[in-house]
């Protein structure tokens, strides 16, 4: 069952928002899709959630067609969009009961699976939604869209403008989920939350970049990529963006990531070159290719 | 006065009624300096942003916003500071031109000065093809570098960017953050407020808030060191979690 | 059903715990009736006036007695020349200028035929209008008395007949307008409203992500504000019989039915408004430019539609407002039965189903 999504795409007037998108989530599986905004992650999962319409490609969700049997997904989907899509004069139990009634359930019946979420923000279930801060209406929208027991969960860039600790909070939230047999596809523009998912599917400007594991992906990267820092990183991104053999230079905190050209690259003939340039302390070690470099590398591409 | 720290903070409060948003934060920022503001939503960030940039006036302590005062002289702080913000930039509704003539003129730049930066920046940004095109019609990314050198259109001695690269895609990001080291390369600070962590890493020295106190400052290496964590996002996590 | 009954427990929610809505929704029918009915009235009291009287007989004074007995001008001034008219009024001591001819009562008797002329000052001419009608009506009076033992009419002015207001009151002439613009805006722009908010919060995204049916989305919308127009309804019509006396003559009963079906069709309107409007304030823009201003305008309410251009008359016929504001004046002040009004009934049902059946089929399912 899952999801499968097969040649979808579609446009709004000029632009092209979704370009043959084709992947499958499998049943039980935690999926990623990541890519910055306007990548085309919102339209997708609109198409997914019954809508919009594509306008080309088959896609279906826990063996539902998008178009065809809408109804019956409609009834099987929990769906959390991006924006804070709650009540906010509504307090969070009168939350929580409207949206258990509209699918025509109880907050009893399925509170085994809200439980964990839920006891967190119980403290405040007399409060207005829109008086709860960033993480606990995170966790309210979570728990509206369980409420029904879906079959497969929806979340729209669920962690955008939460802090740290509500983000962390949240991803071990979905774990468990996914333990209790919910297929959940996310998307999120935070490339270090890809870790997390079982399998990943990179997106920019509608199209696919790749989907794989997130450990695959990284794998995939083929050239060595070189942390390197020196006294003044404005500098030393101009030395390096000259420096005839460059592959590619990328700001990444405190370093800058590196790659060469040539196959048989030597550091320390790089530090001369920098010395040259009048850089000091500089500092030139191998690292690993994370998920933002490989993004970046096929983006470019 | 050390005529290198363009802010200096001291003891800086705000109360709200008895709630003290703000509690006495104390802090100097060098010339040059790329400072990353953090802390998690409501830890007071955006309301101590607000006393330095002079639209909310302090409880009581003192700070010195490009050497003036932030009680007196805010009209003069407005003046030497620029600002962007992720919720506002720019007009969509009107051209890539008419941004910059029309923030060009609120700073009260002459029509030649303005005429000169205008092409100055948009030969910069590479945005020859699109000088009269809505800014509306721009992607997300442009839009935030456009927006960036608006707020450094009048000189500024500070900037102050509140979020500014959320949602862009890590390689705009990179290119902005390529502009964030040469505007402070050329002499301009930049405050950055933010509560995404991987931002932190590229400033020079960070502060971390946590319910109104400033509860760690230091460069982003110090600060890993210090809490034997690997990253600004686990430095986070062990600061707010206790 | 139990879907449904969460839905509209949810609507009363939000409608109960908006305060500044809530006290527009009831402060402003209030509001206008009594700013319509004391502020912005067509009845004068104690206007001052200035007389000029060339003939000075025993007939000119007594009118004159009668107009400074009546409530509604005082004599301010008594004039001597015909000059003295521009000046009074120049200096803006009086609104009217009462100015009988020579010889009025020699006239009358000789002629059965006197002239009074009456100046008013135009800059404001609703006042003017009503100054020369009460002034007429005081000089009919007087004539009537005149004529009682006498076989031949001595005439002074033209004859004016005001029927069904006889006493120009004219709170009666703006209940049922103010009654239709208040339902209009209650039921059209707060529906539309209401049901645009959830578009901009992303809650319609939710809402259609879910087994919840278009219609029981859109009557659960539309319950609570028919609820709430009808009480706005009744608290008009209590108003305007405690506080201005004004008699309803017909059957509220029948009032009942009508203002239902009217407070329906602006629903329609509001739903459709709110499938073409993605914002609250587009939803509000619309609803004020597109529905209160013909509701004002083109209603007959404040200018009479038999004094329009022809093009403009043609189109108040498709104005629903029009049709109601017929039908109420038809039962609040004539006192009619439905066999006069069953035209103007079955026009407004037909408007109703037509809006209705188009905002159904203009309701989307999904979001574009």
């Amino acid at each position: 069952m899952g999801i499968t999504i097969s040649n979808i795409s579609k446009s709004y007037k000029k632009v092209k928002a979704l370009q043959h998108i084709s992947f499958d989530v499998k049943p039980g599986e935690l999926f990623g899709l990541i890519g910055p905004d306007g990548a085309g992650k919102t339209t997708l999962f609109r198409i997914l959630t019954t809508l919009l319409i594509a306008n080309e490609g088959l896609a279906t969700v826990a063996g539902f067609d998008v178009v065809a049997d809408y109804k019956s997904i409609r009834k099987n989907v929990g769906y959390m969009p991006g924006k804070f899509s709650l009540y906010q004069d509504l307090t969070v139990k009168e939350n929580l009961t409207f949206f258990a009634t509209i699918f025509g359930t109880t907050i009893e019946e399925n509170y085994d699976l809200i439980k964990e979420i839920y006891v967190q923000i119980e403290p405040f279930k007399n409060r207005r939604a829109g008086k709860l801060s960033g993480g606990m209406k995170q966790k309210l929208a979570l728990c509206c869209a369980l409420i029904h027991k879906p079959e497969v969960l929806f979340l729209d860039e669920p962690t955008t403008g939460v802090d740290p600790v509500s983000r962390k909070e949240f991803w071990e939230m979905l774990k468990r989920l996914q333990q209790k047999g919910i297929t959940i596809l996310v998307s999120t523009p935070y490339m270090d939350e890809a870790a997390l998912c079982d399998r990943i599917a990179l997106i920019q400007d509608g199209k696919i970049l790749e989907i794989d594991t997130p450990q695959a992906i990284v794998k995939h990267y083929s050239k060595p990529i070189y942390n390197v820092r020196a006294h003044n990183m404005y500098q030393l991104i101009n030395s390096l963006k000259e420096y005839q053999y460059n592959h590619s230079v990328y700001p990444f905190g405190e370093y800058v990531h590196y790659t060469d050209k040539r196959t048989s690259f030597n550091p320390e003939e790089l530090k001369m070159y920098l010395e040259s340039e009048n850089l000091t302390n500089i500092e030139i070690k191998i690292t690993v290719a994370t998920i933002e470099d490989t993004f970046m590398e096929l983006a470019k591409s | 006065m050390n005529n290198n720290k363009v802010i200096q903070v001291k003891s800086l409060t705000k109360m709200f009624g008895d709630f003290t948003a703000v509690d006495a934060i104390t802090f100097d920022i060098e010339k040059g300096e790329i400072f990353g503001f953090l802390g998690a939503n409501g830890a007071g960030k955006t309301t101590a942003m607000k006393m330095l940039i002079g639209i909310s006036k302090p409880t009581s302590g003192e700070a010195k916003v490009a050497g003036f005062d932030v009680y007196k002289q805010t009209e003069d702080i407005k003046k030497n500071i620029g600002y962007m913000s992720q919720k506002f930039a720019l007009y969509d509704d009107l051209t890539v031109k008419e941004n910059i003539t029309f923030f060009g003129g609120i700073y009260g730049l002459s029509r030649k000065k303005i005429k000169e930066k205008s092409e100055a920046l948009i030969e910069e940004l590479g945005l020859e093809k699109v000088a009269n095109q809505l800014v509306g019609a721009l992607p997300l990314g442009w839009k935030q570098k456009l927006s960036f050198s608006v707020s450094l259109i009048h000189d500024p001695k500070i900037v102050f960017l509140d979020e500014p690269t959320g949602g862009v895609d890590p390689i705009t990001r990179r290119q902005f953050w390529e502009m964030i080291y040469k505007a402070a390369h050329q002499g301009t600070t930049v405050f950055v407020t933010t509560h995404y962590m991987d931002e932190a890493e590229y400033c020079d020295r960070v502060s971390i808030m946590v319910n109104g106190k400033i509860e760690a400052l230091d460069t982003p290496k110090k600060l890993k060191e210090q809490f034997k964590a690997a990253n600004m996002n686990d430095v986070f996590l062990k600061l707010a979690r206790g | 059903m139990k879907r449904f009954i969460g839905f509209i427990k949810k609507e009363f929610y939000h409608i109960f715990r908006d305060k500044r809505s809530l006290f527009i929704l009831f402060g402003m029918p209030i509001a206008q009736i009594l700013l319509f009915g004391f502020a912005i009235t067509n009845e004068i009291n104690n206007v001052d006036i200035a007389i000029l009287d060339h003939s000075k007989d025993a007939t000119t004074k007594e009118i004159i007695n009668k107009i400074a007995a009546s409530k509604y001008f005082s004599i301010k001034q008594m004039i001597t020349r015909e000059a003295g008219i521009a000046s009074v009024f120049q200096k803006g001591q009086v609104k009217a200028v009462l100015n009988f001819e020579k010889d009025f009562s020699k006239n009358l008797i000789k002629d059965h035929k006197a002239t009074v002329q009456i100046i008013t000052d135009a800059t404001d001419p609703n006042t003017a209008n009503t100054i020369t009608n009460y002034v007429n009506a005081i000089l009919q009076q007087y004539q009537k008395e005149l004529n009682k033992d006498i076989t031949i009419a001595y005439q002074i002015v033209p004859e004016t007949r005001m029927v069904y207001n006889p006493e120009l009151k004219s709170v009666y002439m703006f209940v049922p307008g103010v009654m239709t613009i208040i339902l209009m805006l209650v039921s059209a722009m707060m529906t539309s409203i209401s049901i645009t908010r959830e578009k901009e919060l992303g809650t319609m995204e939710i809402l259609l992500v879910s087994p919840l049916k278009p219609f029981q989305v859109i009557i659960g919308k539309v319950l609570p504000y028919i609820f709430l127009s009808i009480i706005n309804a009744l608290v008009i019509v209590m108003l305007s019989i405690f506080i201005f006396n004004m008699p309803v003559q017909g059957s509220l009963f029948l009032l009942g039915l009508e203002s239902v079906l009217f407070i329906i069709s602006a629903l329609a309107l509001g739903i459709l408004i709110s499938t073409i409007s993605s914002t609250q304030q587009t939803a509000m823009m619309i609803s004020l430019m597109g529905l209160m201003l013909p509701v004002i305008l083109l209603s007959g309410f404040i200018f009479p539609i038999s004094s329009m251009p022809l093009p403009l008359q043609i189109i108040s016929n498709i104005i629903p407002a029009k049709w109601f504001i017929i039908i109420l004046k038809g039962i609040m002040l004539k006192g009619v039965g439905l066999q006069y009004i069953w035209k103007e009934t079955l026009i407004l049902l037909g408007m109703t189903v037509f809006f209705i059946a188009l905002s159904v089929k203009k309701y989307k399912i999904r979001l574009e």
